[in-house]
């Protein structure tokens, strides 16, 4: 008998979880509770098509000494070319598969992990969290995504595990972007990874999570929770990369909300995955607030990327940029959908809306749905929407200054992109442009 | 250098250049004229490889066959095309166009080279260093246009490059810049050949051609000396049957 879970979720199952990670009564009583509220609640039918997801056969939980017993021979050989591809070191490839258990950034980590405790960050897993500051993540854990937000955030709410939590103590100004990665261990890229981001007021923070290599998942079910709060004249940047293997639904809910003149901007790149529902939100709840999303989504051959952003006005002087792309290929799906919702009383409030898709061929599908609920007068708002292909003229352009076929659509798909990856770390920016190169094989012909 | 012998090109069974032949040899400048919709354009495409255009006969560069190869492979045997509407390409800057044309075709030659064709190029091209971070032809005035082809012109250093109206759209200045960097451009590459298509007398002030054609209605109707070009002025394209 091993020490693993079974498959498909009930209470014993979620009261195990509990257990295993010693959690104080009240995350049980919280779990517990999450759980009927995930069983009352239907499947989502209005996005991307979920009938073929099937909780009865998902474990809910590995513990991670389980998760390192795989083998790197079992690592699918096409996520082993993109590794190569990507110019990734082989201890980070056994990483990202899920393979081995450290990266050697532990001694990088180290340094910084100092600079942060002497300023009172706190950057740390969620299961530390609970226990260790247990006033803080109480105060403000499932506060802005409360179980019965959705089915898949009550399902996480019962189920989670890893993630990070991180707060920034009043006016403290972190420079250099906390990376997940650094921190890697095998839960914090787990299937329900949660996480919690404090920012007192004028503090500052860059958060960035995930990298452009596939992440290989046996499992197929990835739900993630994301929660921030950004006080008064607070700024939090949250940048996720995700390349999941095309057999994990991706569905996560990410929101934030930002209060007196804070800002808030999720830049986030979706690639890989069957099914990847996202739409990263912030709640722009105190005057002067403001808020920015920049998002990429590729969809290559049996994917369904169903991504874009929300947005909700609540207050006078409040401002919204939300850059939607996407690049449909190899028959994939990509949808924009959002939601712009101004509340009565948000005078002077700014918006404006791009998305903008790219077919790379006939077979493939580009949709929006946006949705604008205004319900005050006094406001600017402004929407384009664009759905392009990439034009024989430019690639014959490109290609009679010598480039190929392949280089020239990568260098086309990459300057359409160019806004979101001009917005990424350096490191990530040229990874991303690399991904895109070796996606774009085999894509033209 | 460039050889054409009965060379015709057709859109979709249409024929609009028939029967073409010429030879333009190492370090010779040919100027091709004649009146709008002729053929010069589609004549200029073809010869880059534009997927639209079907052609039948022969064209070699330096006795290599160029009809069987896509346009990125002709680049590679040293042809150019400076394009009389280039594209915009959203997001890619100049510079990166640049690079990766420059790494393409010369994969052995150090950036170091690159640097300094570039610099050479944006002083006679009279471009300020910020202008490589634009995204390329988007939101270029004509003349902006036509200038960034004659950068990308000295970055590349084509064995043979076509010009197809390089001198239309520009203001005074903007020719003067344009003609003169020409005039450079035959000093610092004494080799490369030109052909430029070309509806004025004005651009010739500033490069003396070797050797003139005029294109009307898809034929070659008339070869001779720059002197060809003055009877054009004159008597116009009527003079040609």
């Amino acid at each position: 008998m091993t020490n693993s879970l079974k498959k498909g979720l009930n209470k014993n199952i979620v009261a195990e979880i509990s257990q295993k990670k010693n959690e104080p009564q009240w995350m049980l009583d919280f779990r517990l509770k999450a759980l009927e509220t995930f069983e009352r609640k239907p499947m989502p039918t209005w996005g991307a098509d979920l009938s073929h997801l099937d909780h009865t056969d998902i474990y809910y939980y590995v513990k991670p000494v389980e998760k390192q017993s795989r083998e790197w021979k079992d690592v699918p050989d096409s996520i082993k070319k993109t590794f190569d591809a990507l110019g990734i070191i082989e201890a980070e490839q056994t990483m990202l598969a899920g393979v081995g258990a450290q990266f050697e950034s532990e001694v990088v980590y180290k340094s910084l992990k100092k600079e942060w405790a002497d300023q009172g960050v706190i950057f740390c897993d969620m299961d530390s969290a609970v226990k260790e500051h247990s006033e803080l993540v109480k105060k403000y854990f499932s506060t802005i995504i409360p179980p019965g937000d959705n089915k898949f955030a009550a399902l996480n709410s019962a189920v989670w595990s890893g993630g990070s939590f991180v707060y920034i103590p009043k006016g403290v100004r972190v420079e250099m972007p906390l990376q997940a990665y650094f921190r890697i261990d095998q839960e914090s890229m787990g299937q329900f990874e949660r996480t919690l981001i404090i920012a007192e007021p004028g503090s500052y923070v860059h958060y960035v999570e995930g990298c452009s290599a596939p992440v290989y998942q046996s499992s197929s079910l990835h739900s993630a929770v994301v929660e921030i709060v950004a006080l008064e004249d607070a700024h939090v940047r949250y940048t996720t990369i995700q390349n999941w293997s095309s057999n994990v639904y991706n569905l996560v809910t990410k929101r934030a909300v930002a209060h007196k003149n804070a800002t808030v901007e999720w830049i986030d790149g979706n690639f890989g995955s069957k099914v990847t529902m996202k739409y990263p939100c912030i709640i722009l709840k105190g005057e002067g607030a403001k808020g920015q999303v920049i998002s990429i989504a590729v969809a290559g051959k049996d994917q369904h990327q169903d991504a874009g952003a929300k947005i909700i006005h609540c207050a006078p002087r409040t401002s919204s940029n939300i850059v939607s792309k996407s690049i449909s290929k190899n028959g994939g799906i990509a949808s924009y959908r959002g939601l712009l919702k101004i509340l009565k009383g948000a005078t002077g409030a700014k918006s404006r809306v791009q998305c903008d898709a790219l077919l790379l061929d006939e077979l493939s599908r580009s949709d929006t749905y946006p949705t604008v609920d205004c319900k005050e007068e006094q406001v600017d708002i402004g929407h384009e929407a664009s759905v392009g292909k990439v034009s024989e003229e430019q690639l014959f352009y490109l290609m009679s200054r010598g480039l190929s076929a392949q280089e020239a659509s990568a260098m086309i798909v990459n300057g359409f992109i160019d806004v979101f990856v001009k917005e990424l770390p350096m490191e990530y920016a040229v990874e991303i442009n690399r991904l895109i190169a070796h996606e774009m094989e085999g894509s033209i012909g | 250098m460039l050889f054409l012998d009965n060379f015709s090109v057709f859109i979709d069974d249409v024929s609009i250049v028939q029967a073409v032949s010429l030879n333009l040899d190492k370090g010779q400048m040919h100027v091709c004229m004649g009146p709008n919709g002729s053929g010069k354009s589609s004549l200029a495409y073809a010869l880059a490889g534009h997927p639209r255009y079907k052609t039948k006969g022969t064209a070699q560069l330096n006795g290599n066959n160029l009809l069987d190869l896509s346009p990125d492979k002709r680049a590679k045997l040293g042809l150019f095309l400076s394009m009389q509407h280039p594209q915009e390409v959203p997001g890619v800057t100049v510079r990166m166009l640049l690079k990766e044309a420059f790494c393409a075709l010369y994969p052995e030659q150090s950036l170091k080279v690159f640097e300094e064709r570039l610099k050479v190029a944006l002083e006679l091209l009279q471009f300020e260093p910020l202008f490589l971070a634009r995204s390329i032809n988007e939101g270029f005035s004509g003349g902006e246009k036509k200038r960034c082809e004659m950068v990308q012109l000295f970055v590349l250093q084509p064995k043979l490059a076509i010009l197809d109206e390089i001198d239309s759209g520009l203001d005074v200045d903007a020719l003067k810049c344009v003609g003169e960097a020409l005039h450079q451009f035959k000093k610092i590459c004494p080799e490369s050949s030109l052909l430029l298509i070309t509806h004025y007398q004005r651009i010739l002030k500033y490069v003396e051609p070797d050797v003139v054609h005029v294109l009307k209605g898809g034929k070659l109707v008339a070869s001779g000396t720059a002197h060809l070009v003055h009877s054009i002025q004159e008597r116009g394209y009527d003079q040609f049957s």
